[in-house]
């Protein structure tokens, strides 16, 4: 995403994910507070006032993710942030956002854990969780930052993409993004294009809440108010939006859900390559972690070592093929994560054994050097 | 109700909540420490994220001299039921189960474990302390935060003037369960307050106690005036002491004159903003509560 307007500031990941929420069309904010993300919350209970928004502050974490579900599908672009313990008590919620497709948002700004972990140490620990973590099959959007400017750009991506695909998103980011200030440059409005969600063509009558009209199979979705009565349910339903227990309707009702985001994947999946062309070590990062990967590949290139980079930008849907396609040329494949192995093994099945993965892996509520990863480098060489 | 007295007299010098790390005139923190003079030794104690669990558990110090546990934020009633249980079905029948936790892990996330743990009768003793916003964060607003207070998720801003909304109102709510005993203090009425602790400790079911614990830092006061504007908020009959027992309220103290709002309100950074209809407004909502307790509650 280029961005040329002279709007600089200095700014902390948390705030340019508030302002990111802003410039996207965030009418609505609910949530708990919790360390590393509470700035989110604060700068939001002061911005979304000012744009005629609103914020509440809820009693607590499940609260706050069922209170976005009611405001979305009231009209609002809503969204909540958290980190690891208010992560797990919203799953149960997001689980319901995405089988009643309800575009919303969540940052979770990840701290190490389980349970209360390390409030204010960094970590990478909820990647899986963001896969998995509610239960049954269900499709995932998690975008992941690794500076300030794309704190901000991500969340606008964010809504963008929960509005287009009907569904939560995830942006996680670690604690040392979070909290980290740098120089961001703010678009203009209109410089970064802002989705709405589809709303219906036809009238109440013919309206029917789940039925895709088109090849996107996302259906369009009408607000409460909007005219338009049907019914919304976290049990599986048909196109009607009325439960079923029909297994043909069932199945049909997830592969769709699936559909929607995997048929357009090239749509989705993001992903950033640094001297890839030649490598013969592919390191994997993302978050904070990339950056310290991408001073570990320029040192290595000046001693004179083939090493390239590939960012995830979307955790999920995995950016798999860009890897498989590096790991064939490649001598090994180095993934350096804040966790004791998570994407890791998302990248094993993408190399499908063309070159032995190893791991650089740290939970202990340090940042990974690029020290470290150019050891690892010349270890495996 | 139990005519026992604790005085400064008759206080033990044993102390089981020390060395901890918490901010100079902390509030929280002296309702621990006089709690646990009341129940003693042989206490076990849980506590959520909050303040208390921040400062009471920092290595090498183990500022409990009980066993103690942190427990997830929207647990503690749940944890403190299931030591009860554990407790009695090993015999042992001379601890105590005792549970702090601040206003948001209370009144917020908190009370649907705190409202089944009272429905089931446990033998547990809850006490709240409440300095009226997430402290341990930095501030923001819980369900307990007064209106008007300034706090960083109800900032003074262009648009908002502090918090929108009231007190909740946790000690009506416990009562409405018909718990076996409840009870507001201060810590700026610590005798009171430790009465009632050990009032609670002996009524054999499930007890209430909602402590108002000053936090300096977070109200924007000298940390040397905690206690004095502890008992300030008693003196200008915003907070109330008051007890709930076998279906029964009383109120510990019912001033014949109360002091100014105005002063009370004036002494906090937090309310610094507030524009003569807000004090107003407070007054206003005073004389309600007190008009609502003195005549809903006969036997007050």
């Amino acid at each position: 995403m280029s961005v040329t307007s002279l709007k600089a500031k200095l700014m902390q990941g948390n705030q340019a994910c508030a302002e990111g929420a802003i410039y996207a069309g965030a009418s609505f904010y609910a949530g708990y507070p919790i360390t590393p993300s509470t700035e989110i919350a604060e700068i939001l209970s002061e911005r979304l006032p000012q744009v005629g928004g609103r914020f509440i502050q809820m009693e607590d974490e499940i609260a706050s993710m069922a209170a976005v579900i009611g405001a979305s599908v009231t009209g609002a672009k809503a969204m909540t942030a958290t980190s690891g313990p208010g992560f797990s008590l919203k799953q149960e919620n997001i689980g319901h956002a995405m089988i009643t497709e309800v575009p919303c948002v969540i940052a979770n700004v990840m701290r190490l854990g389980p349970s209360t972990g390390g409030p204010t140490s960094p970590a990478q620990g909820d990647v899986m969780q963001a896969r998995w973590g509610t239960h049954g099959d269900h499709p995932v959007i998690t975008l992941c930052p690794n500076s300030v400017q794309e704190c901000f750009e991500l969340t606008v991506k964010a809504f963008n993409m929960a509005e287009r695909f009907r569904t939560p998103v995830f942006i996680m980011f670690d604690e040392i993004i979070g909290h980290m200030r740098e120089r961001v440059v703010l678009p203009e409005p209109g410089q970064i294009p802002v989705v709405n969600r589809k709303k219906p063509e036809v009238g109440p009558e013919s309206y029917k809440a789940y039925e895709p009209v088109d090849e996107t199979l996302v259906p369009p979705m009408a607000s409460f108010g909007d005219g338009y009565r049907y019914h919304v349910t976290g049990l599986t339903h048909d196109e009607t939006g009325f439960a079923t227990t029909k297994p043909e309707k069932m199945a049909a009702h997830l592969q769709r859900l699936h559909d929607k985001i995997n048929n357009f994947l090239p749509e989705v999946v993001d992903y950033e390559e640094q001297s890839i062309e030649d490598a013969e070590v592919v390191l994997l990062a993302y978050g904070s972690v990339a950056r310290a990967a991408s001073r570990a590949v320029k040192d290595a290139r000046a001693a004179g070592l083939k090493v390239g980079l590939i960012r995830p930008i979307t955790l999920w849907p995995f950016p798999g093929e860009a890897v498989k396609k590096a790991a064939a040329k490649a001598k090994a494949v180095i993934v350096a994560e804040m966790n004791l192995g998570q994407i890791i093994n998302e990248v094993r099945v993408a190399v499908e054994g063309q070159a032995p993965v190893y791991g650089v892996l740290r939970a202990d509520g340090e940042p990974i050097s690029p020290t470290e990863i150019l050891a690892k480098i010349k270890e495996v060489l | 109700m139990n005519n026992a007295v604790f005085s400064s007299r008759n206080m033990t010098e044993q102390e089981f909540f020390f060395g901890h790390k918490a901010c100079a005139g902390c509030g929280g923190a002296l309702a621990v420490r006089l709690a646990l003079k009341v129940l003693g030794e042989r206490t076990f104690a849980a506590l959520p994220a909050g303040c208390m669990s921040a400062v009471g558990f920092i290595y090498p110090q183990m500022a409990f001299g009980i066993n103690a546990i942190i427990s997830t934020f929207a647990g503690t009633a749940s944890m403190l039921a299931g030591m009860a249980a554990a407790a009695r079905a090993q015999g042992l029948e001379d601890v105590h189960i005792v549970g702090f936790a601040g206003d948001g892990g209370t009144a917020d996330i908190g009370i649907q474990a705190l409202s089944g743990a009272i429905d089931r009768g446990e033998r547990i003793i809850y006490i709240c302390y409440d300095n009226e916003a997430y402290m341990n964060t930095g501030t923001q607003k819980s369900g307990l935060t007064p209106l008007g207070a300034r706090t960083t998720t109800t900032p003074d801003g262009s648009v908002v003037g502090g918090s929108t909304t009231k007190k909740k109102n946790m000690f009506d709510i416990v009562a409405a369960h018909g718990i076996d005993y409840a009870a507001t203090a201060s810590i700026g009425y610590y005798q009171d307050y430790m009465n009632k602790v050990l009032r609670a400790s002996q009524c054999g079911g499930t007890a209430y106690i909602h402590v108002m614990a000053p936090c300096p830092t977070g109200w924007g006061i000298p940390t040397e005036h905690a206690l004095t504007i502890a008992r300030e908020s008693v003196d200008c009959g915003l907070w109330y002491l008051a007890e709930y027992s076998q279906g029964k309220y009383r109120l510990n103290q019912r001033p014949e004159t109360f002091t100014p709002v105005e002063d009370y309100l004036r002494k906090q950074g937090r309310f610094k903003h507030l524009q003569s209809d807000d004090i107003a407004q407070a007054v206003r909502d005073r004389d309600a509560r007190w008009q609502y307790m003195l005549t809903q509650w006969s036997d007050a």
